[in-house]
């Protein structure tokens, strides 16, 4: 029988696209990415389902394109989550190490991350991730495994992503129409940094931003961990938007402008420069300003990148970025949005790689799907640890399996 | 009537303190005098001045002024300003007597009442007669109040604004972000009142203290003098060793100064810092140099001051305010542009229509944004444009808004910040 168990499939439900990305694990861990599908996506906004009828169509191209390009059958899939409701915090579990010789135990490092993941949500709201940081040992920072330490006094600090239910149920129950299991919804945000960044850069403090079409998501690691997440529901949709505002062009239209005439600093060049679309008979319809697009689309994308080195102050997470940013998502093709963002982020800014998973170049280059390539990262790290645990149980079905098979 | 306060010998003593009288007006403005009434105030005259007998019984100020003509059958004015005023301009000579010998007339009034949005325009013009600084701290009625008391405060503001030199207004329904679902309704007044002392307080230190880096009196009457748009005030209090970050938080968090915005659109600034003899230069800068980032086209007015039982603690008095004549008039002629250059008083004519789907304290703030930002050319005087530009938010007409501190995210940000194209 055909076993699909290495088989792991990311499916991200965009605002702008609904993307399939289909991943097989070899039995050393590798990654190697062997499908993808995609479909414009029409049923959301704001990364939020908006119309659940075209949204499944969409979502039904996509797993249809990535299936027949993988040539495996897509059974279960890790969901890509986004939207303005997703929040995240830090929360610390307390926990005193109550054995006579205080040597802390496998026990009580569960029963601390247990009291750290006891939070108190609003009724609606679940939680997305509970992402384990540093332990403290008596106040000494920064241990990753305290088992056999001795300490009196054990705390962990973990990183809660929490969103509303109900929207994140939309998604979930949508996939699950087409007979697909969702393994686990995972934080756009978060699936995008796994795609990116290797653990040194994670360990040296990094901010992944991911700019989407309808939310920028962003992750900050600091020290190997993920310290902060957050979620605008500004993306590029909000560009074209104010393009089409201030422009007075269609929306499609001003979609095209963007791709076409975009980019996230004023050019000189551009200043002054008009451009004239003619309708189908040749004839000129409007005329733009390229200075006024690329001004108007400036200062959208500099707001972002505000708004997000507010957050980051606030958090006092600046200064200890020092990997610098990677930017990733649609977003990050527009020209010179590295540019823009230096100055504001305070930080070098670059455009992030894909990295450490080997298939298709096209699909790996492209930012748009570091989210999706993220998230079959995150099943491989799902299966490996699942593998781990259960090679006990593996290893006995195992002598099982071959004891019948020799009989 | 000096103001001599209790100053460490070490300390010169300030060249010049002017003599303060404050005024209570009104139900809220004689209450609140009482709660102020302390030592901390020893050299102020108060003045309580109310059409009902039984507050100004209890009062202690130490002048008190019954408005009273048979007209009114010792029931107050009911709530009707128009009979404050009367009464008041009736009595125009006492309430000018009152204000003699001062140099500083500070009013307190709720308004929105009769006493209070009736009289203290008078008294403002009488003092103003006597020749004195006149500033008043006023409180606006609560939305909840009703739309009758909302406008006879409207308008008590602004005949208030157009007399007195400087107006610090605190919109009672701010003070809604102060306070969770189970504070009483006498607690809230008591934060609305403390507030307002707060911002008594505060200028009172500023005139009576002696300070280092000196405040002068004309700085102060310079800063308020002709800028009666909108007075933002803003006083707090923080101790310990961070106490300068701490101060700066809370300032940047006041409600009145609805969390930094309002220095963002200032064009001068006066701080007032105040602490033991411990205060450092450093504490100085970092405040200033925050307070410099939010404003930065701003005219900063800086003092500083000691004060031997401020040990360990920091104080910090904050005053912005706009000259609405004063800003030089930026073309904003882009037909995208939807600001129109017309200017609107908070309280004026919309000039764009925020989405219906926002909460109305959201529309509030949005249309209160874009008044001040569109406030470059005018006075009230000036005839205001019909709100002819709309801002559709195209494609997220109908999602849910995006909004971040107050701001709706999903209209453009030119438009938001002004930026005109061309």
């Amino acid at each position: 029988m055909f076993d699909d168990s290495n088989i792991i499939v990311g499916l991200e439900i965009g605002t702008s696209k609904v993307c399939a990305v289909v991943g097989e694990q070899a039995a050393d861990g590798a990654l190697n990415i062997i499908g993808l599908g995609q479909a414009r996506s029409r049923g959301v906004r704001k990364g939020e389902i908006v119309d659940p009828k075209q949204a499944e169509e969409d979502v039904r191209n996509a797993v249809v394109e990535a299936e027949s390009m993988a040539g495996a059958e897509i059974s279960n899939v890790y969901l890509g989550v986004t939207g303005g409701h997703i929040r995240g915090f830090n929360n610390r579990g307390v926990h005193p190490v109550v054995s006579a010789d205080r040597e802390i135990s496998d026990d009580d490092v569960q029963d601390v991350i247990k009291n750290a993941k006891a939070i108190n949500l609003p009724a609606e709201n679940n939680v997305v991730h509970a992402i384990r940081q540093h332990f403290f040992v008596d106040g000494q920072d920064g241990i990753t495994n305290p088992v056999g330490m001795l300490g009196s006094r054990l705390e962990v600090d973990v990183h809660v992503v929490h969103g509303s239910t109900n929207r994140l149920q939309n998604a979930i129950r949508l996939v699950k129409g087409f007979q697909i299991q969702v393994n686990e919804i995972v934080f756009n945000g978060l699936a995008a940094s796994l795609a990116l960044l290797s653990n040194e850069q994670k360990e040296l403090g990094a901010l992944v931003i991911d700019i989407g079409g309808g939310t920028t998501d962003y992750v900050v690691y600091v020290g190997g961990v993920i310290k902060h997440t957050g979620v605008l529901a500004i993306g590029g949709d909000h560009v074209s938007n104010d393009l089409a505002y201030g422009l007075k062009v269609p929306l499609s239209r001003a979609e095209k402008l963007k791709l076409e005439h975009g980019s996230a600093v004023v050019d000189e060049a551009a200043l002054g420069r008009a451009v004239t679309f003619t309708n189908e008979l040749g004839l000129p319809i409007k005329t733009i300003n390229v200075g006024h697009l690329q001004r108007i689309m400036s200062l959208r994308l500099e707001e972002i990148f505000q708004l997000i080195a507010q957050d980051l102050e606030q958090a006092g997470l600046c200064d200890y970025l020092r990997a610098g940013v990677f930017l990733t998502g649609g977003g990050a093709r527009v020209p010179h949005i590295a540019k823009l963002a230096e100055p504001v982020l305070q930080m070098p800014v670059s455009i992030g790689q894909t990295n450490s998973i080997s298939g298709l170049k096209s699909a790996l280059d492209q930012p748009e799907f570091a989210a999706a390539i993220g998230l079959v990262r995150f099943g491989s790290f799902k299966n490996r640890k699942r593998d781990g645990k259960s090679s006990l149980a593996q290893g006995i079905k195992g002598a099982i399996s071959s004891l019948l098979r020799r009989s | 009537m000096n103001a001599k306060s209790e100053t460490p010998d070490s300390i010169p003593e300030a060249a010049y303190t002017p003599a303060i009288k404050i005024f209570g007006v009104g139900g809220a403005g004689v209450a609140l005098l009482d709660t102020l009434n302390a030592v901390e105030f020893a050299g102020a005259g108060f003045v309580a001045i109310d059409t009902d007998a039984a507050p100004l019984a209890t009062s202690s100020a130490t002048v008190k002024i019954h408005l009273e003509t048979k007209l009114l059958r010792g029931l107050g004015t009911g709530g009707d300003p128009e009979r404050g005023r009367a009464l008041a301009e009736e009595q125009f000579s006492t309430l000018k007597s009152a204000c003699d010998g001062a140099n500083v007339v500070l009013i307190i009034a709720g308004l929105g009442g009769g006493a209070g949005s009736g009289i203290s325009p008078v008294l403002a013009r009488a003092a103003k007669e006597t020749g004195v600084l006149v500033l008043a701290f006023v409180t606006l009625p609560f939305a909840c109040e009703g739309n009758r008391r909302q406008q006879q405060a409207q308008q008590g503001l602004e005949q208030l604004k157009s007399v007195a030199d400087g107006v610090i207004c605190l919109p009672n329904q701010k003070t809604f972000k102060l306070i969770d679902d189970n504070t009483s309704v006498l607690d809230t007044f008591r934060i609305t009142g403390g507030l307002l002392v707060e911002g008594v307080r505060g200028v009172w230190r500023l005139l009576t203290r002696p300070g280092l880096i000196q405040i002068h009196f004309d700085d102060l009457c310079a800063l308020v003098r002709d800028r009666h748009s909108e007075s933002a005030f803003a006083f707090v209090e923080a101790s310990g060793p961070a106490r300068s970050r701490e101060a700066v938080e809370k300032l940047l968090a006041h409600p009145l100064l609805d969390e930094g915005r309002a220095l963002a659109d200032t064009d001068a600034v006066l701080v007032s810092l105040m602490g033991g003899k411990d205060l450092t230069m450093a504490d100085v800068n970092r405040v200033m140099e925050q307070i410099g980032r939010y404003c930065e086209r701003a005219q900063i007015i800086m003092g500083a001051a000691v004060d031997t039982e401020m040990k360990g603690r920091l104080s910090v008095t904050l005053i912005a305010g706009r000259n609405a004549a004063a800003r030089t008039e930026t073309p904003a002629d882009s037909p995208e542009s939807s600001v129109s250059p017309e200017t609107a008083p908070r309280s004026g004519i919309r000039q764009t229509s925020p989405s219906s789907s926002l909460s109305l304290e959201q529309r509030e703030h949005l249309t209160a944004r874009h008044a001040a930002r569109g406030r470059r050319a005018g006075n009230k005087l000036l005839q205001t444009q019909l709100p002819l530009a709309i801002i559709s938010k195209g494609r997220f007409d109908k999602s849910e808004p995006t909004i971040h501190k107050g701001e709706d995210l999903d209209i453009p940000t030119y438009v938001r910040r002004g930026i005109s194209l061309n």
